[in-house]
């Protein structure tokens, strides 16, 4: 269950994203020029950014200051080196190698040990979330992960 | 591509098919058996389609068809088969690598050429928008946006390679023929720029070859057109015409690319309208007490059924990451729900992804992976199904487009 605690607009510079600290949310609001909103859960809150088209990003930033989980949903796929930032290469790595293997289009479904990144969808549609296993507060399950 | 392997095979499963609800009949659809589905063959608005492997011999549950573009006004021309039939997208491109003709560039306000980022969710295509005639059994489109794709003519910018990984290099095919439920692969989304960086640009413009491309608004009509809405007669959507497969998977199988609804003696309305969202193209889905809302749409260029499920997966170091791999074939049901009130239900089977390797096999019945969060009904979803695609904005009959209907 998640409670609205705060309604804000501002943004502040600092670097980006997952494995980030709770500043790296207002880069990447700064850098969406979105809305944010942030509601609590039990051992951690989520900051839902907004850009002006539409695009919703969800960034899970546990009570100990870290975003350990990142969703989306727009028309298009968001910024995923912004989003992903010092993880953007292992994506890409894994993506690339996962390509190799096989023909075909098909959702994204990267299942490495220290990064789990999944998205669908088609032109117009996407959809897709970004999780550090090793960063999910005890006790949060993926499931959680919307 | 360059692994000679197709990535999945299928389990042997004698009888598989004929052991779900649907019956053996072919049918398959809202509740119970259902005859099967009649292949239209003959008339000048078919198009041959095929799941066969594709000209890399490696693509399974894919449908292959032949174009025909032509430099615009003009009769030469050139017939180019192994293009993916695609109801996920909008708009034909087509492999810079095959295309021998030297086709019009589109250019933008100021001169320079226009270049397009499409992200896919396996990557995205780029290269630059030009003119041609298109030519799909007897329909004729003239002078339609298309784009051509390539890695080497422009430098793709860093907030297109940013949404993914290029798909350009290992389609599986020699293009793409979006015949989705959009007349543009964009809409009116792209009829300006979007300033704000968290919003993304499809449209670039592109002084040189070396030059970084900038973002540039295109109207409607500049923008990659699905070329069924341009076509003069039949041009309200499509019909995707494929029998069942005999056993769960068979080498091959040939259907038909049908060209309008209630148009023709050959293309009435039949089966059950689901209205799609007409912003995102989706309709909703529940399984398994979920309800996916807004969050399903019927995929002919994704070659499997993809949904959230427990069901074991392959193996993200396996020969099919993200597939799943369960140690029994599931069988398994969900409800679609359309925008205008109907659903129905929708009965399938997922086997193990991985039983197959060797199989030479490219129609698989019942091949499924992973999506977190909504309901991908890909290829196997169109076996022994009639699919119709009503295309926003033409007037196909059966209510509010755009439409699927099955």
């Amino acid at each position: 269950m998640y409670a609205l605690f705060a309604v804000a607009s501002s943004a502040h510079p600092a670097l980006a994203a997952l494995g980030g600290d709770v500043a790296s949310v207002q880069a990447d609001q700064l850098h969406m020029r979105g809305t944010l909103r942030t509601t609590a859960a039990t051992s951690y809150s989520v900051h839902e950014i907004q850009s002006p088209a539409g695009a919703v990003v969800r960034e899970y930033v546990s009570f100990a200051g870290k975003v350990f989980a990142i969703t989306w949903q727009g028309r298009w796929p968001p910024d995923m080196r912004q989003l992903l930032g010092n993880y953007f290469d292992q994506y890409a790595q894994a993506a690339k190698a996962q390509g190799r293997v096989g023909t075909g289009r098909r959702p994204l479904e990267i299942e490495q040990p220290g990064l789990v990144v999944q998205m669908g969808g088609h032109p117009r549609s996407f959809r897709g979330r970004a999780y550090v296993p090793d960063l999910l507060p005890s006790g949060v399950a993926a499931e959680a992960i919307q | 591509m360059k692994d000679p392997k197709k990535l999945l095979i299928l389990i042997f499963a004698v009888g598989l098919a004929c052991g779900f609800s649907t019956g053996c009949g072919g049918g398959s659809s809202s509740s119970g058996s259902t005859p099967a589905n009649t292949i239209t063959s003959t008339g000048a608005n078919v198009a041959s389609i095929s799941v066969n492997g594709g000209p890399a011999g490696n693509y399974p549950d894919a449908s292959f068809t032949t174009v025909t573009v032509c430099v615009p006004g003009t009769s030469t021309c050139q017939t180019i088969d192994g293009i993916l039939v695609d109801t996920g997208s909008s708009g034909l491109r087509i492999l810079s690598s095959v295309l021998t003709l030297s086709l019009p560039q589109q250019k933008a306000s100021d001169g320079n050429p226009v270049v397009e980022c499409l992200p896919f969710v396996s990557g995205y295509t780029w290269g630059p928008v030009q003119m041609a005639d298109v030519e799909i059994a007897s329909e004729k489109a003239s002078s339609l946006p298309i784009q051509v794709l390539s890695d080497s003519d422009f430098v793709a910018p860093a907030s297109c390679t940013s949404r993914g990984m290029p798909s350009d290099g290992n389609l599986g095919a020699n293009g793409i023929l979006g015949v989705g439920l959009f007349a543009q692969d964009c809409g009116s989304y792209c009829e300006q720029v979007q300033t704000a960086a968290g919003d993304f640009n499809p449209y670039y413009e592109c002084a040189s070859s070396t030059a970084t491309c900038q973002a540039v608004g295109e109207s409607l009509a500049q923008q990659v057109q699905n070329p069924v809405a341009l076509f003069s007669t039949d041009h309200n959507g499509v019909i995707l015409e494929f029998p069942a497969v005999s056993g769960g998977e068979e080498a091959s199988v040939s259907g038909s690319l049908v060209f309008g609804i209630g148009t023709q003696s050959n293309n009435a309305l039949s089966g059950t309208v689901y209205a799609a969202d007409p912003a995102t193209g989706n309709f909703s889905t529940t399984y398994n007490g979920t309800a996916y809302s807004d969050a399903s749409f019927i995929d002919s260029g994704s070659n499997g059924y993809f949904f959230p499920s427990t069901i074991t997966q392959c193996g993200s170091t396996s020969n099919a990451p993200g597939f799943y791999c369960p140690s029994s074939t599931q069988n398994l049901s969900a409800t679609n729900q359309g925008a205008n009130g109907t659903s129905g239900t929708v009965d399938f089977s997922i086997a193990n992804a991985l039983t197959l390797s060797g199989s030479d096999d490219f129609a698989l019945s019942n091949l499924g992976g992973t999506f977190s969060g909504g309901f991908d009904w890909g290829l196997p979803f169109f076996f022994g199904r009639n699919v119709y695609v009503a295309i926003e904005g033409q007037g196909a009959p059966g209510g509010t487009v755009p439409y699927w209907a099955y």
